[in-house]
């Protein structure tokens, strides 16, 4: 048995009546990862014991009709804390580190019966759009597996394409979440800033990050967003706002009929010629479908990538202070001295990527370069929020491509991080101003035949709005039932 | 704006980070280093006049914890000791310290 | 040459929270090691940190306390520094924007009043403790988090005795908010002072050298004077004073330079991304104004004018919150103001210096002295009893029932006392006879007599009135 070609809403109604038990999709789940993950090397552990007898637990309590995520297998990218269960982000710094507490959102995950079971790969804390950062294993794209997932959240991304599990928390600092989802044809939610707690959620950017999951369906998305947002008095910067039930209105009554949707010139410039033909032909559909689209601008789009690397690196390298080797995590074994141990320490423990963003971050904030760098970032940053706020006076939805590319081969970009970072130029202005994003599965190239995702972005906290209109296009179109040949 | 990162800037940013290079390691960082502070140069084209930084995109404003204590109990100092590389009768072991300077606020 | 002396103070003040500032963790000494820490103070990955609102509103007090302007719109910054107290490499303070600023206290030396300006105060959090052994270094998190005040104040001051007497207003009024115990042997006040000296009449500041977290008032004035003394001495003989961080050493009475590490100071300060801004509007100003304790000086005034006190015994009786809260407490107990005021800056003050410990750690307490005066008031014991019966409340006692299991209690009863004097007035015809001749020496012996028979505890006003009304009678 494959997760290809369900949902949990169905999965639950078997549950409830018993048609299927916990045990056996979780059992599921683990064979199925046994088939797949040699190839794809998702997963950095498994958590197979707790979840079965969490799973047997279950089954003998009964799952009720109101524990929607009861019994579902979920994946949890690695950057995110579980008590008692390995927790590496991805860096040699945190080999074999075990968390005494969970995240927030597991703790809800937990509550509401979601069985996890493992923790999947990214690039070493979150840093990078490829998944190759990771000081472990590579995650391959099931969809090609010489080409790359899309990162940081590749683990997630191929976790759900290679139908191991229904979801996949990730998390999405400057397009983490969403690039994945576009190079895997899977759904990838990034929130709004504030939306979901970050209590538990190894920092990276502070004002940047933000936990989202990965789907098959818009629908199973936003079934895991009601569960999984609302305010924690925790994250002092978690919104104090309604989580509506997002699933509730994505039936065949939903429709699009006179919504009106904005597309930004600078998101169709410098795009390759096979992502953009998908796109447009996306744009077609959702106009067939009574919504009006109209070109707008973003004129300080083409500043977002450095804004990002200044202030994203900035907050990093204050981040990844913490990781010295005193407190926790590994700890270089020939120290002489505290120096050797803050040095040592940092310099085996830390990746390249790693390293050169704290540099960068390091520098932007250094005396004398504060203005030139981080504060004249932060101007930017409020200008390209100006940018979205003056369109959403007059729209309901931004829409474009996700990446400007489709997955690339493995290695491809690795040596040139500059290039690497402007994967990221569509995508990390929406984390700058902290508005939430969807990329769902919109076609494939025709060059490679590789998935292309649409970025559906929204108004600050209307992902309702989003889920509609991904759902709509989703629901008209069969892109999402198509599913990569593995194992 | 403008500025160059040369290797010996490279140097004293990772002495400030903590952070050290082989030679092999700075002739690959420091270009690459360069090249990305020079797309970071581009800002300087911006005219951001009147512009009021944003350091973050929350709305939030005034979200405070009551003065309420909560103690930790033994099983999560346990924990946290457990993880530590080296402790001795409760309290977390470092080489000594030797620079008296860096005691921050002490 | 004549040289001045420019002298900037910065105070950092504990605050007595029941929380740190950060997290949740409990604020309290002589727990065990690392016993009042959780992930959050050990800087876990995945932590946040979460504002107390204790903190902000005693920040706001001690900023109406030093009559400094509240910081309407507010947010926190990071430090960032590597040190194993400092779990995160950052402290959460402010920097850009602090709590309050532009505030002053008014100080008195050699008669002179002056106000020191303060420049700025910030909210901050303290760092865990390391303590030392030959190889190794350990770590205790307690105190980190614990919720600091920092007070900076301007260059305002002029000597070394201007700068105790501004740490001393410093200490008084914070701790007549109650905020803290601002204590310096406690570490609950800290002081790092920056000196620097030039010729009269020049324009620019001299070269400043810094001390950190000086430990008592004493200290801090024989380190400024020493300092003070050097620049002077370095200066008039052609040298420069190197801009550096010194050390107080107590034995010598010096200072030293300190170990420093180059270009080690870049702190590299941004805004703290993971806390939101704080908006003080003036309704929270002005409840927080409502709750101020009243200030030294309102109680000086109140004590002068409504209890009758002179000046000096007013200003001595509101050095500390303790005793003026104690004063305050005896007389509403029905003890007599002038009288209690006595008792507290003789008795009790000499007590506490000879003891060197602080009113609220001794056993004595208000109702108890207010009713030791009572007893001397209304007759039940002498003066002189008084004196016995003052151990005893030091101890803890209660002063009446002290008394009597003590024997300490005055015979005024005429009933007890007529036949005692007449039995002595029998024995003495011939002192009789002398007061009747007009020798008033003999009237003293007789009191003498009695008071010996009695053991010295009959009420001498009541044992005056009946002895002459018996040598009338005779």
């Amino acid at each position: 048995m494959t997760f290809y070609g369900k949902d949990i809403s169905g999965l639950h109604a078997d549950l409830v009546a018993k048609k299927v038990s916990a045990t056996e999709l979780t059992k599921a789940a683990f064979d199925r990862i046994q088939a797949t993950d040699d190839q794809v090397q998702a997963f950095l552990a498994l958590n197979k014991e707790a979840a079965l007898k969490q799973a047997a637990e279950l089954d003998q309590a009964g799952i009720a009709a109101d524990q929607l995520l009861a019994g579902i297998p979920l994946a949890i990218k690695d950057n995110i804390v579980t008590k008692g269960l390995t927790t590496t982000a991805a860096s040699k710094i945190l080999e074999n580190f075990k968390p005494v507490y969970d995240a927030t959102v597991v703790e809800k995950l937990n509550k509401a019966g979601a069985i996890t079971v493992g923790k999947v790969n990214l690039d070493e804390f979150a840093m990078g759009s490829s998944t190759e950062n990771s000081a472990f294993q590579t995650t391959k794209n099931p969809w090609d597996l010489t080409r790359v997932p899309g990162g940081s959240s590749g683990g997630s991304a191929a976790a759900v394409a290679a139908g191991d599990v229904l979801g996949a928390l990730g998390s999405d600092t400057g397009g983490s979440i969403r690039m994945p989802a576009s190079f895997t044809g899977t759904v990838g939610m990034k929130p709004t800033y504030g939306r979901v707690s970050r209590w538990g959620l190894i920092a990276f950017a502070s004002s940047f990050d933000q936990i989202g999951w990965l789907t098959q369906t818009v629908k199973d998305n936003a079934i895991l967003m009601s569960a999984i947002a609302g305010l924690d008095e925790r994250d002092m910067t978690s919104a104090n706002q309604m989580v509506p039930d997002f699933a509730a209105g994505l039936n065949d009554q939903a429709d699009i009929k006179g919504m009106k949707i904005a597309v930004p010139r600078e998101y169709m410039e410098g795009v390759d010629d096979d992502v953009r033909e998908v796109i447009e032909n996306s744009l077609k559909h959702l106009e067939s479908l009574g919504a009006t689209i109209d070109e707008v601008s973003l004129p300080h789009t083409k500043y977002g990538v450095p804004a990002y690397y200044i202030l994203a690196s900035s907050e990093a390298s204050s981040n990844l202070q913490r990781f010295d080797g005193i407190r926790y995590g590994f700890r270089a074994d020939d120290v002489k001295n505290l120096e050797d141990v803050y040095v040592k320490t940092r310099s085996q423990g830390f990746g390249d990527e790693v390293k050169r963003r704290i540099m960068l971050g390091t520098f932007s904030l250094s005396a004398g370069f504060y203005d030139a760098y981080f504060n004249k970032a932060a101007k930017v940053r409020r200008l390209i929020a100006q940018d979205f706020d003056k369109v959403f006076k007059d729209y309901d939805l931004i829409v474009g491509p996700t990446g400007t590319s489709t997955a690339f081969k493995i290695g491809a970009e690795i040596a040139d991080p500059k290039q690497m970072y402007f994967n990221d130029v569509l995508t990390v202005t929406l984390n700058m101003a902290g508005l939430p994003g969807m990329s769902i599965p919109a076609g494939f190239s025709k060059d490679n035949k590789m998935p292309v995702g649409l970025q559906l972005i929204g108004k600050r906290f209307d992902e309702a709005t989003i889920y509609k209109a991904g759902y709509v296009f989703e629901q008209t179109t069969d892109f999402h039932k198509q599913t990569p040949e593995l194992g | 704006m403008a500025e160059q990162l040369d290797r010996q800037q490279v140097e004293h940013v990772a002495d400030l980070a903590k952070l050290s290079f082989t030679d092999a390691e700075l002739a690959k960082f420091t270009p690459q280093l360069e090249e990305i502070v020079g797309l970071f140069n581009d800002l300087a084209e911006v005219d951001t006049t009147g512009v009021e930084p944003m350091t973050t995109p929350t709305t939030e404003v005034n979200v405070m914890r009551e003065d309420v204590a909560v103690q930790s109990s033994d099983e999560e100092r346990k924990a946290l000791l457990d993880n530590a590389p080296e402790t001795a009768n409760g309290l977390i072991k470092v080489p000594a310290i030797i620079d008296e300077s860096e005691d921050g606020e002490e | 040459m004549n040289f001045e002396t420019t002298i900037g103070l910065e105070v950092h003040v504990e605050l007595k929270t029941n929380s740190k500032i950060f997290s949740p963790s409990p604020v309290n000494f002589g727990a065990a090691p690392n016993a009042n820490t959780n992930v959050i103070d050990w800087g876990y990955p995945g932590v946040l940190p979460s504002i107390n609102k204790g903190v902000v509103r005693d920040g706001i007090m001690a900023a109406l306390a030093l009559h400094a302007n509240v910081t309407k719109k507010m947010h926190f910054d990071r430090k960032n520094y590597f040190y194993p107290d400092n779990p995160k490499a950052y402290q959460i303070t402010q920097s850009e924007t602090p709590i309050a600023h532009d505030g002053w206290v008014e100080i008195e030396v050699d008669g002179k009043k002056k106000k020191i300006g303060i420049k700025e105060m910030h909210i901050e959090e303290d760092a865990g403790k390391n303590t030392h052994t030959g190889s190794h270094s350990y770590v205790d998190l307690n105190r980190q988090g614990t919720p600091l005040i920092e007070i900076v104040s301007k260059a305002d001051i002029a000597s070394p005795e201007e700068a105790v007497a501004y740490l001393e207003a410093l200490r008084q009024r914070i701790q007549f908010t109650g905020i803290s115990d601002v204590k310096m042997e406690e570490g609950s006040m800290r002081v790092d002072t920056n000196i620097s000296v030039r010729p009269y009449g020049s324009d620019q500041y001299g070269t400043k050298t810094e001390m950190k977290n000086i430990n008592s008032f004493n200290f801090v004035k024989n380190a400024l004077n020493f300092e003070a003394d050097r620049h002077q001495k370095v200066l008039m003989a052609g040298g420069e004073i190197v801009q550096e961080t010194r050390r107080y050493d107590e034995a010598t009475k010096g200072t030293v330079a300190m170990r420093t590490k180059e270009g080690s100071d870049d702190y590299r300060y941004f805004p703290e991304p993971d806390l939101p801004p704080l908006i003080v509007d003036d309704a929270w100003i002005e409840e927080i104004r409502s709750q101020m304790p009243e200030m030294p000086g309102e109680r000086r005034r109140r004590y002068v004018n409504d209890l009758g006190l002179t000046d000096y015994d007013a200003m001595v009786l509101t050095q500390t919150k303790e005793m003026a809260d104690f004063f305050e407490a005896a007389v509403k107990d029905g003890g007599d103001a002038k009288k209690v005021a006595n008792y507290l800056m003789n008795d009790v003050n000499s007590y506490l210096n000879n003891q060197h410990v602080d009113l609220q750690d001794t056993k004595l307490t208000p109702a108890n002295l207010a009713g030791m005066i009572k007893l001397i008031d209304d007759g039940t014991i002498s003066s002189k009893m008084a004196k016995k019966v003052f151990k005893g409340i030091l101890a803890g006692e209660e002063p009446a029932a002290f008394a009597k299991a003590n024997g300490l209690v005055q015979l005024s009863d005429p009933a007890e006392l007529q036949p005692i004097i007449d039995a002595i007035l029998d024995d003495n015809q011939q002192s009789i006879e002398d007061f009747k001749n007009g020798k008033d020496r003999a009237f003293g012996f007789l009191i003498g007599q009695i008071m010996k028979k009695t053991q010295g505890k009959a009420n001498p006003k009541v044992v005056n009135q009946l002895l002459s009304k018996s040598l009338n009678e005779r």
